[in-house]
């Protein structure tokens, strides 16, 4: 039966503001502030708890009937008193939600009056805002807007310094910590932009911690507009969306754009901009790790090679997967994201050319419903993605391969590499142990070779 | 340590019982203060708890992706059949609806949806931008009922129009359009009806048994393992038994007014509560004897079996402390109960939605030092925990992270959880999962206890 398709049905994003709360939880001592309702702020705290298992606070200028009537103004300037009283920030992070952003609150105003009330001589936390309304774009569009807005508030202008910028997009706290080894490997320093990788996956507290240790201090961000390069993950971020693309502009800063690098190729591409930006070879360390990689393909080549899969999440994190599974082999059936930013089906022809003649499918703007429909026909051996794709998972009896946010029914998921040859490393051992599994599963011997 | 303090303007949400003086009422029923991180959510979360578990109708949410996508099978309702209320539907609101309206785009999904799923009925919920833009949703669902001939009812739940306590009523007010479109044939006079019962992990279902045993007709559980038919008649019960006092309250109240059904008050936590709200059905029914003399042996046959199960568990949990913070108030009554119970102390009391009797009671039931709060905040919570030297919190799924941080034990009390807490059988798995989080030996290499080093 043909399903309906003017609704969302099982949404395969989740709103703009999540994405710049997380953002924001990536800089030293900042406490993300949500312009709206209470619930926005405690849904997304649930949420992004039960993926990290941290303690995530998100203030809420908690509107109620008058705010939407007369405007958010005094509702946010309490808030902020508020939580300047008892978190003592250095940095706010303000994003708005489709409430505040549809009744006009024209909160850069609020924030300039709220300043020259306050200020008195006494330290004045630094407010970012980000404009994050709910019926645009997806909880991705909401992150690089925090990431953006906290550039366009911090960087300054000055002297060029031995620094390069890393936006890292919407990566794992183990992802985040790897890049800092790598940078500090090249001993290149490195302003990484947001770095929740302690924030989100932090050690116990012996004492409560208003704001938890960790993430970029505001000082370090200031020196954006100071650095030799920047380096950003993406393949799908507009130039006008971009923190980089800020900075080139503002700055002179030289943007340098890759996509996620997943797998051995974007991974060379990555690891070969840093030894033209140091001008040194990579650490023998990393050769290793490489090395190790293409043993690994080699003993495992024969297990993954021409398995079909369907990959969804969000437009980067497919396009980067969709390179890792055909330099392995693997045929990609379906490559779907429920952003939109229209550049998804294009970028993955540069990776494929002939890509239609393959039969390979690319939908933008769906939601799990639409994915399942394929997966119907389509009869692929396994699913990678999100957590959230376990309901059709199980329904279809297809099994799935946990990668990204949120994995909401998996232990670990913030401790899970994705990019650099460690990361390819981690997926394809579990790629090849789910085809085993499988396998094994379906064997009546019950081999305990495989 | 770093001395915490209290919000200014929150002062009287917090109350610490101390020598016996006589003070004045702790504030509450008001809404959370702005930038205070309240661990309340919205009017929309208040509906959608109360009709989630209502599996054989469509829920559909008519705004922005956000509000459906967080609500997304998230709650612990199981359903003995159809499942529609593990899907997530929204409109999904985009910047051209916003402009220029949302009904059509209401519209459309709703046909297509009912089309498509045969549902019993439908249950739109209005979030905050729908609220502001002025769709007429009330008009929509009209029109959809008259075209497909099941019940389409608008909730009117906009995120910022109140607390999560209208949020309950804007639900209730929806049942009540339900209830009493439906026949009463055949329904016995010794009948009820289960209110704000979810049945997480199936808990109606033990619940039910408990009542069935004795004689009583269960016309409908609300919501839990819910069907619209079973609502529809449940105005045909004698009695309406209300659990999760704060949400179906209202409910309840409506219905003696409506259709002259009284009802009560019970919770199925704990021994103590769980075997007076059997006896308080039974009591319902003075001229049917063998009901309570069915009641009393239900008691006994499980308290028989539970009593010595729990001795192992109170043995090793005496004198450990616990800290409770859950969404109502009358939850707490009886966790304070069941606590004591298994050997343990309650050193913080605190609810999202508690009201002014619900405080007074908490205050006559807690020991001395113990902290009362109303909607408080992760800050509060930890100095509370830490200045009590809490072994235990009990909460939901946003005050785990703040236990483990601490390093203390936690039990998931909240809608997430997939082990039945009520009932006898409840208690025991209660006094399973506590023993099992107070005694792990992990909490060795906390920083509190000094690391272990």
């Amino acid at each position: 039966m043909k399903h309906a398709k003017t609704a969302t049905q099982n949404a395969c994003k989740l709103c703009n503001p999540l994405g710049a709360c997380l953002a924001f939880r990536g800089i030293e001592n900042c406490v993300p502030f949500l312009h709206g309702s209470q619930g926005c702020a405690t849904y997304i705290r649930r949420y992004l708890i039960s993926h990290y298992k941290e303690p995530i606070d998100i203030a809420s200028s908690n509107f109620h009937e008058e705010s939407a009537v007369f405007g958010g103004s005094h509702n946010l300037q309490v808030g902020l008193k508020n939580v300047t009283a008892q978190y003592k920030p250095e940095v706010i992070g303000i994003a708005t939600t489709c409430l505040s952003e549809t009744i006009g609150d024209d909160v850069p105003m609020i924030l300039r009056e709220y300043t020259k009330t306050y200020r008195n001589g006494s330290p004045m936390p630094i407010m970012i805002h980000a404009s994050t309304p709910s019926y645009q774009g997806s909880h991705i569009d909401g992150f690089h807007a925090a990431v953006r807005a906290t550039v366009e508030t911090l960087a300054e202008k000055g002297e060029r310094q031995n620094l390069v910028n890393m936006f890292p997009n919407m990566v794992s706290p183990a992802d985040l910590r790897y890049l800092k080894e790598i940078f500090t490997d090249f001993r290149l320093p490195c302003m990484l932009l947001p770095d929740y990788s302690q924030t989100m996956d932090g050690g116990p507290w012996g004492e409560y911690h208003r704001i938890p240790p960790g993430g970029t201090p505001a000082s370090a961000i200031a020196n954006a507009g100071k650095a030799t390069a920047s380096i950003e993950f993406t393949s799908t971020l507009a130039d006008s969306k971009s923190a980089a693309g800020y900075l080139e502009g503002a700055f002179g800063v030289p943007r340098h754009k890759l996509s996620l690098p997943i797998g051995i190729k974007e991974s060379d591409k990555f690891f070969d901009l840093l030894e033209t930006l140091t001008e040194q070879p990579r650490p023998e360390k990393y050769e290793d790790e490489r090395r190790r990689l293409v043993d690994a393909y080699a003993d495992g080549h024969k297990y993954v090679f021409e398995k079909k899969v369907i990959l969804y999440g969000e437009e980067d994190l497919v396009v980067a997967m969709t390179a890792f599974l055909r330099e392995i082999g693997m045929t990609p059936l379906l490559c779907a994201s429920g952003g939109k930013s229209g550049q998804l089906k294009q970028r993955l022809i540069e990776l494929i050319p002939d890509l239609e003649e393959q039969g390979i499918k690319v939908r933008e703007g769906v939601d799990f419903m639409d994915i399942e429909d394929e997966a119907k026909v389509l009869k692929p051996d396994f699913l990678i993605g999100n957590s959230k794709g376990y309901t059709m998972s199980r329904k279809n009896n297809i099994p799935l391969l946990r990668i990204g946010f949120p994995i909401h029914d998996r232990f670990g998921g913030q401790r899970a590499h994705h990019i650099g040859y460690r990361g390819t490393q981690e997926l394809f051992d579990r790629i090849v142990n789910t085809v085993i599994e499988q396998r094994q599963n379906a064997s009546s011997i019950g081999y305990t070779y495989m | 340590m770093e001395h915490i303090g209290i919000l200014e303007g929150r002062e009287k949400q917090v109350f610490e019982k101390k020598g016996g003086i006589e003070t004045s009422d702790i504030a509450c029923e008001t809404s959370s203060l702005s930038g205070s991180v309240s661990q309340r959510a919205c009017v929309f979360c208040g509906s959608r708890v109360v009709l989630y578990p209502v599996a054989d109708a469509i829920h559909i949410v008519h705004g922005p992706i956000g509000c459906a996508a967080y609500t997304w099978d998230i709650r612990g309702a199981v359903s003995s059949g159809p499942e529609l209320h593990r899907l997530s539907f929204s409109t999904d609101l985009q910047e051209m609806d916003v402009i220029y309206g949302g009904e059509k785009k209401l519209y459309l999904s709703l046909i297509e949806l009912i089309e498509q799923y045969k549902p019993k009925a439908a249950f739109i919920y209005s979030t905050c931008i729908v609220g502001l833009i002025g769709d007429d949703i009330d008009a929509v669902c009209k029109k959809v009922a008259a075209e497909t001939g099941i019940p389409v009812l608008p909730v009117h739940s906009e995120g910022f129009k109140g607390t999560k306590k209208d949020g309950y009523k804007a639900a209730c007010f929806a049942l009540m359009k339900l209830i009493g479109t439906g026949s009463t044939e055949g329904i016995s006079k010794q009948s009820i009806n289960i209110l704000g019962e979810f049945n997480l992990a199936g808990e109606a279902w033990i619940i039910r048994k408990y009542y069935e045993r004795m004689g009583i007709e269960v016309v409908s559980t609300l919501t839990g393992d819910g069907r619209i038919d079973a609502v529809k008649r449940a105005h045909g019960a004698s009695l309406n038994v209300v659990q999760c006092s704060g949400s179906m309250t209202s409910l309840a109240k409506d219905m003696e007014e409506k259709y002259g059904i009284p009802y009560i008050r019970v919770s199925y936590f704990g021994i103590e509560d769980m075997s007076k709200s059997l006896y308080d059905v039974a009591l319902h029914f003075p001229e049917h004897p063998e009901i309570m003399e069915a009641a009393k042996q239900v008691v006994s046959e499980e308290v028989k079996k539970l009593y010595p199960e729990l001795q192992k568990f109170k043995k090793a949990l005496t004198g450990k402390k616990a800290a409770i913070y859950v969404g109502g108030a009358f939850k707490t009554f009886s966790l304070i109960k069941a606590l004591r119970s298994i050997g343990m102390s309650v050193v913080l009391a605190g609810s999202q939605t508690g009201n002014k009797d619900d405080y007074r009671r908490l205050k006559e039931m807690c020991d001395e030092g113990t902290v009362i709060v109303d909607d408080s905040n992760p800050v509060e919570l930890s100095k509370f925990i830490l200045e009590k030297e809490a072994d235990l919190l009990i909460g939901g799924v946003k005050e785990r992270p703040i236990a483990f941080k601490l390093g203390i034990g936690f039990c998931d009390h909240n809608h997430e959880r997939k082990i039945p807490l009520a009932g006898f059988v409840g208690m025991y798995n209660f006094a399973l999962e506590v023993y099992q989080s107070v005694m792990s030996p992990v909490w060795q290499f906390a920083p509190r206890k000094g690391g272990n080093r």
